[in-house]
């Protein structure tokens, strides 16, 4: 790919911290996220790895702009994030499909939101149900759907609208590890058809190195920092069940996986604390 | 799915033992009428009370009555609705309105209904007017509420995945929180059309000059017992009907919902 002189990067994240105030109302109050700091270039997939508790979502909303970071900031692409970030897609852990509309509206809504007239929408959203393989099963509702195909749906939902970053927030950790290996390589082909920037929250390591050009690992909570950054540099395209099996795999997942392992007994630590 | 639930028998033999309890209650009555046991002054006699109801019908008097009972729930049901979608929209979306309202909203809520009839009749006058109004106060609270839950219970999840889409407030409003309000006022809407029909036959029956509750009213005044139970059975009538009317709607409205979900308030 042919790049401009200093392209700006997708996402750019400059010592982003997050306070909250704590639940009560008193005592102290609870940093997610400490100064975190990084880029994601234009088209790269970055993955982003940490124990539980760590804010991982925190920093994902703060790229989005659904959460003010209370110090530091967020650009995508030169531009300050203030508000929606109408450049990313976001794909959400817990269901976010809306459940009075089929599979074929909820693609079809961001559309609409931009202004497309409904039947159009409709008539665009139809393709994109079938590369997710999810064709004839428009006019089913969220919950006559699986799991799995509803992770589809919201996965058409979000790349419809063509972000030029797509957030990803342990979109696959509720499916059974099946339909996970096949969700995956689906992303990786469709990522692979038009390189969008993503970034990808995960707890699991295996399923970050099977899929990215670049890890961050993410210390335990609270007040999480970016403690290692690792490139990946297995061949594309993959398979993310063969390519677990090869030598440079392994040796990447005991390198990151000597780092991570500490941080997941601190916050196992933390939240047998708590 | 119903491995723990004892078998149930098929639709129609279910529908035959319902009917069963139908006539077995006709039958008691008569059989304590007829022996006098339960005196017929008191308690009239199912034959008595069928043949009254079916002249009612033949000759057509009661049609009118219906009519008006009719159209005052109608009215009392969708001016009831329509205010509380609209205040429980504003109520949820304003929390300061709803902290400062909160404890006059609950004390209008507490109040017998009924003592205001009255009071209705005197500013509106003994036209369907003072009973719509009744009804309205009671509808209104019912949806209200729901309303005001269903806008609060909207994920915050579905909201922002509709916000990262591209959603403006019009759109949130169109897309995310009338279908959720909506899902919760059709749960209730066996309850709000109910109480709009309870509205209009106690305002009828408190002073009018038309209607179901009037009729009833009549008959009470005369100690006629086969009017006031012929009465009675003509509002039952009625409401099944009605109510077999509401499923039917319901069931096209909230298609997109599994069955057995929340079942709204009250």
């Amino acid at each position: 790919m042919a790049e401009a002189a200093a392209p700006a990067p997708a996402l750019q994240l400059e010592g982003v911290t997050c306070t909250f105030p704590s639940p009560d109302g008193r005592g102290r109050s609870y940093t997610a996220v400490q100064g975190a700091s990084f880029t994601v270039a234009d088209g790269e997939f970055v993955s982003i790895v940490g124990p539980t508790g760590s804010g991982k979502s925190t920093m994902l909303n703060v790229a989005a702009g659904l959460l003010k970071p209370s110090e530091g900031r967020a650009l995508s692409f030169g531009q300050p994030v203030t508000g929606i970030n109408p450049k990313a897609g976001y794909m959400f852990q817990a269901e976010a499909l809306m459940p009075w509309k089929s599979a074929l509206d909820n693609v079809a809504a961001g559309l609409e939101f931009r202004g497309v007239a409904r039947a159009q929408a409709r008539e665009r959203a139809r393709p994109w149900l079938s590369r997710v393989g999810l064709e004839g099963f428009g006019d089913r509702f969220p919950h006559q759907l699986s799991g799995g195909m509803r992770k589809r749906v919201a996965l058409a939902q979000t790349l419809i609208v063509d972000p030029k970053i797509i957030l990803m927030d342990e979109p696959f950790s509720a499916l059974d590890v099946q339909t996970r290996q096949m969700m995956e390589n689906e992303l990786l082909d469709l990522w692979a058809a038009d390189r969008k920037s993503v970034v990808f929250i995960t707890h699991d390591l295996e399923e970050a190195i099977a899929m990215s050009d670049r890890v961050l690992v993410l210390s335990a909570g609270p007040g999480s920092r970016l403690i290692g950054e690792y490139r990946i540099d297995l061949d594309r395209p993959r398979d993310v069940a063969d390519i677990r099996m090869t030598p440079q795999f392994l040796a990447l997942h005991r390198e990151i996986w000597g780092q991570l392992r500490d941080e997941v007994l601190k916050g196992y630590a933390q939240t047998k604390l708590r | 799915m119903r491995s723990h639930a004892k078998r149930l028998p098929s639709r129609p033999v279910i529908l035959l033992l319902q009917l069963g309890v139908l006539i077995a209650f006709f039958l008691i009555w008569h059989v304590l009428t007829d022996t006098k046991i339960l005196s017929p002054f008191f308690f009239g006699t199912p034959g008595a009370v069928l043949e009254r109801t079916w002249k009612d019908f033949a000759s057509g008097v009661i049609w009118y009555h219906l009519g008006i009972t009719l159209l005052e729930t109608a009215l009392a049901f969708a001016i009831g609705t329509v205010a509380g979608i609209a205040f429980g929209f504003w109520f949820a979306r304003a929390p300061l309105v709803s902290i400062v309202f909160d404890p006059y909203i609950k004390a209008v809520n507490a109040l017998p209904r009924v003592v205001l009839a009255p009071i209705f009749a005197l500013w509106l006058g003994l036209g369907i007017w003072s009973k719509v109004a009744l009804g309205v106060t009671l509808v209104f609270f019912i949806v209200f509420f729901n309303v005001y839950q269903g806008v609060k219970e909207v994920s915050p999840v579905v909201l922002a995945n509709a916000r990262m889409l591209g959603a403006n407030s019009r759109h949130l409003f169109r897309h995310v929180y009338l279908p959720s309000a909506l899902s919760w006022v059709f749960s209730s809407l066996h309850t709000a059309v109910g109480f709009a029909m309870v509205g209009a036959v106690v305002g009828e029956y408190l002073g009018s000059a038309a209607g179901l509750g009037y009729r009833i009213h009549q008959a009470e005044g005369v100690f006629d017992t086969v009017g006031v139970f012929s009465g009675m059975l003509v509002l039952t009538i009625f409401v099944v009907l009605i109510d077999a009317a509401v499923t039917v709607i319901e069931k096209r409205l909230l298609h997109w919902r599994p069955q057995d979900q929340h079942s709204g308030q009250h």
